[in-house]
């Protein structure tokens, strides 16, 4: 089975959008299909044309401005990590977790003023950590399950839940309060090169690893977001296979089974407590 | 004279603790940083590593971090349920085949060091712990500290590292759904051809080019 598929034609990949949606409404994971991914083929081709945007035009985009001096693209990434603690910080709130949000809001008020607009993240120095928040990681947080697994044109890897958060991430984004439309989307742009060139580099990594690379990076994300929701400690799923001698829990580790062990992980809340 | 004397039982006495830890076990945090340390030295002075001699920083990782994981776990985890209907030849291919694809990989990224700073968290673990995780967060001017934890497992009198996971993904476990995929696509045998092929599309000599 060959999983790299050619750029189709517009019938083929019209039909496998049709087959995609299909899987979508019955929700039916095809024979052998990942649980999480019900929309395979959609998602394939959307990572094809991502692969393909990438390679004529973020990756060398995101190349050029890797020859920046260090220090001006760490201002660059400082500065659009100042205006995102915002955010970050109403989302550690909205979590209950009012010490990181506190945190969030004094690393703001430093680095916007100290930190000369963002451009030198003095809060770190001192000690504030950085956090890493959004609106699907709340959900989440809360027990929103992520839905089936969804490729996002140019944006890549994300889930229904992520998705559909974004929208609110976008919305309460502080570049889009800008009115000026010029200013807004250039800023835009600035920060997406600036988010591309920091994975310069673990791409190709991720190329060298992978069999196949569309597999490898849904399973990275994810592991990446449960991580992420549980804030870096996620317990380790227990792993029903990783027992060399055990021959008759056949039925314990098939596949519906293995499908359902992140679901049944405790919920991140309970954490809490430790 | 008498103070002296008492520095000199005290500073043979800490000599003696110090070998005596030695002979024993080696706390499982303790040997990651030590591993670490050791590398991270090494690749600070050596030129070549530096400019991508990936040959180099391969057998950089085989002699100094390879005797202390266990490939053979690795290797089991990421099959996952399909290892059970490998036969042992094919176990130990899969191992071999597994174990070069992830050494030729991160060697490559041992070569992209550039004087991050490894900050190691305090172990959370009791005396009879058998399975602990040492934290560690990779720090770089600029951006937001990576988080690497490696599992480890005690085997006998020593620690092997049988998981790392780098911002919460492991580096064996990702691997599960492709395995697995090969497996139904091609049997145990069809998943090593493809193993194989990857580590022949990978090798150091073909990469290096790039």
């Amino acid at each position: 089975m060959k999983k790299n598929s050619k750029p189709e034609s517009t019938l083929v990949r019209r039909s496998t959008l049709a087959i995609g949606l299909t899987f979508a409404v019955t929700g039916c994971a095809g024979p052998g299909g990942h649980p999480k991914d019900p929309l395979e083929p959609m998602n394939r081709a959307t990572f094809q044309f991502n692969e393909k945007a990438d390679k004529y035009v973020m990756r060398p985009v995101a190349e050029v401005y890797d020859q920046a001096p260090l220090p001006v693209k760490t201002g660059v990434a400082n500065f659009f990590g100042n205006i995102a603690d915002v955010w970050i910080g109403v989302n550690n709130l909205l979590q209950g977790k009012f010490t990181d949000g506190l945190s969030d809001g004094g690393r703001f008020l430093l680095n916007s003023t100290v930190g000369l607009l963002g451009v030198f993240d003095v809060a770190t120095e001192i000690g504030l950590e950085k956090h890493d928040e959004d609106l699907g990681q709340t959900l989440g947080y809360w027990g929103v399950g992520d839905g089936p697994y969804l490729v996002l044109p140019f944006l890549g890897p994300s889930n229904v839940r992520d998705g559909v958060s974004l929208i609110g991430d976008f919305h309460f984004d502080p570049l889009m309060q800008l009115e000026d439309v010029g200013a807004r989307n250039s800023l835009t742009g600035l920060r997406f090169v600036s988010k591309r060139a920091a994975l310069l580099g673990a791409d190709t990594a991720a190329e060298e690893a992978a069999l196949d690379k569309y597999g490898y990076m849904r399973s990275f994300y994810i592991q990446y977001r449960r991580n992420q929701i549980f804030d870096g400690q996620p317990p380790r799923e227990k792993d029903p296979d990783d027992d060399d001698s055990s021959d008759n829990d056949k039925a314990a580790t098939d596949k519906s089974a293995v499908g359902d062990a992140a679901d049944k992980s405790p919920s991140p809340d309970k954490k809490e407590s430790q | 004279m008498k103070r002296f004397t008492s520095l000199f039982a005290a500073l043979v006495l800490g000599l003696g603790i110090q070998f005596s830890a030695a002979a024993n076990t080696v706390a499982p945090d303790a040997l990651v940083k030590s591993v670490s340390d050791d590398v991270i030295s090494i690749v600070r002075q050596d030129k070549a590593i530096q400019s991508g001699d990936t040959h180099k920083a391969v057998s950089l990782v085989e002699t100094k971090v390879l005797p202390y994981f266990d490939f053979a776990h690795m290797t089991r985890l990421a099959v996952g349920k399909d290892w059970k209907q490998a036969s042992a030849d094919q176990k130990s291919t899969l191992t071999q085949e597994f174990k070069t694809l992830l050494v030729r990989t991160y060697s490559n990224a041992l070569t992209k060091y550039r004087d991050q700073q490894i900050d190691f968290e305090p172990l959370k673990a009791k005396p009879e712990d058998t399975d602990v995780i040492v934290r560690t967060k990779v720090r770089q001017a600029g951006a937001k500290p990576v988080q690497i934890d490696y599992n480890l497992e005690k085997q006998g009198d020593s620690w092997k590292v049988y998981d790392v996971l780098v911002a919460g993904v492991s580096l064996v476990t990702n691997y599960r759904d492709e395995f697995g995929q090969e497996v139904r696509a091609g049997g145990i045998d069809g998943l090593i051809k493809t193993l194989k092929d990857k580590n022949k599309q990978i090798d150091p000599a073909v990469a290096a080019k790039k």
